[in-house]
């Protein structure tokens, strides 16, 4: 168990290291540097302002620079408006965060609810509408909902006003968000939990005469609950993906938001610092996800 | 009375004898050829690939999405030879560029095409969708669209196969210390959130390469599109090679393998002809299910701007262009949604349909 652990924080180690320096040498390649205006800069402020930035070291140092910086909690400035980046970043991922969070509890609790609704009345009315609504909800790509709901809602019924800071409504962004993993673990609750009720253990429960709401709450969801675990891993990173189109979508000034806007401005050292932000968050999801799962069922071997 | 009484007798006496005189001549007839064929039990023989067909037939679902499928297919085919509209031509008249064409609705002409159609008398093509704010004829854009989705979903699943199964045979194939490694490198490909590189892969390629294929045919298809394939193609082959590993470890030690290696055939043959064909089922189901997640991820990335460049349009672009005159022109974001969503509810429908009519095991 231990030697598994180290060997996945080991593999999650690297991963980190593999992200950070892809996105590093990546972004070297883009032509055109951040300084290259169309008012032109003279060669000596252009200089100074590379050398400012550590701009004129060779690739490779430049990387070991940024990644020690990182190492002590510097995330650096962006180069478009000069501001820090990190207390920038955590402001606007708590925004982010928030919706999320909340995406997947609503998601989570919901899909085991239905999952477990639909196995237990299979193949009769509230199953096959499970079916249907779960069918439709993996075929739906978040932006398609996010801006069908914002137009049915917002626009056309204006029920739920446009999104703004001051009066925050994450009613609509947490639909959109939810409805992909929601559909998803509704599958995975329902396929575990037909397999749990056909085990031999039910069999026992329920000829010893213990009640169908214990059988079904403490024999059956415990033990169907396991694969629910493992997805929560690519829950998290589906959610943090889909926020930056569905941020976007209500004007959110989410991580996602900065994110797309950072890629458009070329603004290296934001797009460095959030892809690693997002990279780490999901690698500790993963990692966390698969910890939480051999710990929960010990059938599984360490090999 | 004493007739039965006799026949009862005569039965206790000699039961395990039978009463010839009950038969006669034409009940020991030989059977004729036609009469043994009914006799025969065993149904006639089928191959894999016909039972999973038989079971994939009775599936309604799967069949009704081959049906819709189908006829996608067919309009985005043929429609663009009966429609004379092109996707970036802007509708003229006269060879003049119509103004008044701009931000129709449906099935609607502009003030000058009335004109033209009341002078002339001729019939001009409707514009079924209407047509968009610089003067585009929107139903041949959605046609175009949906081909250009469909094309990118489809060949990334060719791309996802070819490597994936490649790689997989070879490490599953040869073992040891080999898979070791070649595994070890998937895992780590596994673990990166992959839609972060995607995008990021996408930015810088679309930069780097637009002046490399300048003037090439790749110029056509769009620095994007080349990324976006590229892109597919270095990262979502590592589950089909985990799963093709782990079909190839489970079948190698198979008897019929053995028995191929005692007589000399080279590796690569008994790949190609015994292992291959026995995970046949994996490599299709994994192949359907893949092409509706490619369309999934071109339409993200084209609606975040990262996707096909202008004028060529996908799914994706046309609902992210759609979205600034939502409030105006809603259908124009209905339709692409409408047309996205069918696709991909119709392609999981099929891989669904056959991963139960060809893995029986999955059940």
């Amino acid at each position: 168990m231990t030697k598994y652990i180290i060997k996945r924080i080991l593999l999650a180690i690297m991963s980190i290291i593999i992200v950070s320096a892809i996105t590093f040498f990546v972004m070297e390649l883009i032509p055109g540097g951040p300084f290259n205006k169309e008012k032109a800069t003279s060669p000596q402020a252009q200089a100074a302002l590379e050398a400012r930035y550590n701009l004129d070291k060779p690739v490779g140092q430049q990387y070991l620079i940024y990644m020690g910086n990182i190492a002590h909690g510097d995330w650096g400035v962006s180069l478009k408006n000069g501001r820090e980046i990190w207390p920038d970043m955590i402001s606007r991922f708590k925004i982010s965060a928030k919706l999320g969070f909340s995406a997947i509890v609503v998601a989570t609790i919901i899909g085991v609810i239905l999952g477990s609704i639909a196995a237990l009345t299979r193949n009769k009315l509230p199953d096959r509408i499970i079916v249907f609504f779960t069918t439709l909800g993996t075929a739906m790509p978040s932006f398609v909902l996010a801006t069908l709901l914002m137009l049915v809602f917002c626009l056309k019924l204006q029920l739920i006003p446009v999104w703004n800071s001051y009066n925050p409504n994450y009613v609509l962004p947490i639909i959109a968000l939810s409805v992909y993993p929601m559909a998803y673990i509704t599958r995975l609750t329902k396929t575990s939990m037909l397999d749990a009720l056909n085990q031999d253990y039910i069999r026992t429960a329920k000829a010893k005469g213990v009640s169908k709401a214990k059988v079904i709450f403490v024999h059956a969801l415990r033990n169907a609950l396991i694969p629910v675990v493992t997805y929560l891993g690519p829950e998290v990173a589906y959610i943090l993906t889909g926020s930056m189109v569905v941020e976007n979508i209500f004007t959110i000034g989410g991580l996602g938001t900065a994110f797309v806007t950072s890629i458009v401005n070329r603004d290296y050292t934001t797009i460095m610092a959030v892809t690693l932000f997002l990279a780490i968050l999901m690698v500790v999801a993963n990692l966390l996800t698969d910890i939480a799962y051999k710990l929960i069922d010990p059938r599984i071997n360490f090999n | 009375m004493p007739n039965m009484e006799n026949s009862l007798k005569k039965r206790q006496l000699l039961s395990a004898q039978i009463d010839l005189s009950k038969f006669n001549k034409d009940d020991f007839r030989k059977a004729t050829d036609e009469e043994k064929k009914q006799q025969d039990v065993m149904g006639e023989s089928t191959t894999f690939f016909k039972d999973g067909m038989r079971r994939l037939r009775k599936n309604h679902l799967a069949m009704g999405s081959i049906v819709v499928l189908v006829a996608i297919l067919v309009i985005i085919l043929f429609a663009p030879l009966f429609c004379p509209y092109t996707y970036e031509e802007i509708i003229s008249i006269n060879g003049v560029a119509d103004a008044t064409a701009t931000n129709l609705a449906p099935m609607t002409y502009s003030p000058q095409e009335q004109a033209y159609m009341d002078s002339t008398g001729e019939h001009l093509f409707p514009h079924l969708f209407g047509t968009d704010k610089l003067g585009r004829d929107y139903f041949i854009r959605c046609i175009y669209g949906t081909r250009v989705s469909l094309a990118v979903g489809v060949l990334a699943a060719i791309m996802v196969l070819i490597i994936g199964v490649v790689y997989g045979s070879i490490s599953g194939y040869a073992g040891g210390k080999v898979d070791m490694v070649m595994m070890r490198i998937v895992d780590v490909i596994y673990s990166l959130p992959d839609m972060l590189i995607i995008i990021l892969l996408s930015v810088v390629f679309n930069e780097r390469l637009a002046p490399i294929i300048k003037g090439t045919i790749f110029a056509k298809l769009g620095a994007n599109m080349l990324s976006m394939f590229f892109v597919f193609g270095l990262l979502y082959w590592v589950t089909m090679a985990r799963l093709i590993r782990g079909q190839i470890l489970a079948i190698k030690n198979n008897e019929y393998v053995l028995a191929a290696k005692a007589i000399g055939t080279p590796n690569g043959r008994i790949l190609r002809r015994h292992i291959l064909p026995n995970c046949l089922s994996v490599i299709i189901i994994t192949t359907a299910l893949q092409v509706p997640s490619a369309i999934f991820t071109e339409s993200y990335l084209s609606f975040l701007g990262l996707g096909v460049s202008a004028p060529l349009t996908s799914l994706g672009s046309l609902a992210n262009d759609a979205r600034q005159a939502m409030q105006s022109y809603p259908y124009r974001l209905v339709i692409p949604a409408i047309i996205i969503v069918l696709i991909v509810l119709a392609l999981n429908l099929i891989g669904d349909g056959l991963r139960d009519a060809f893995d029986s095991k999955l059940d």
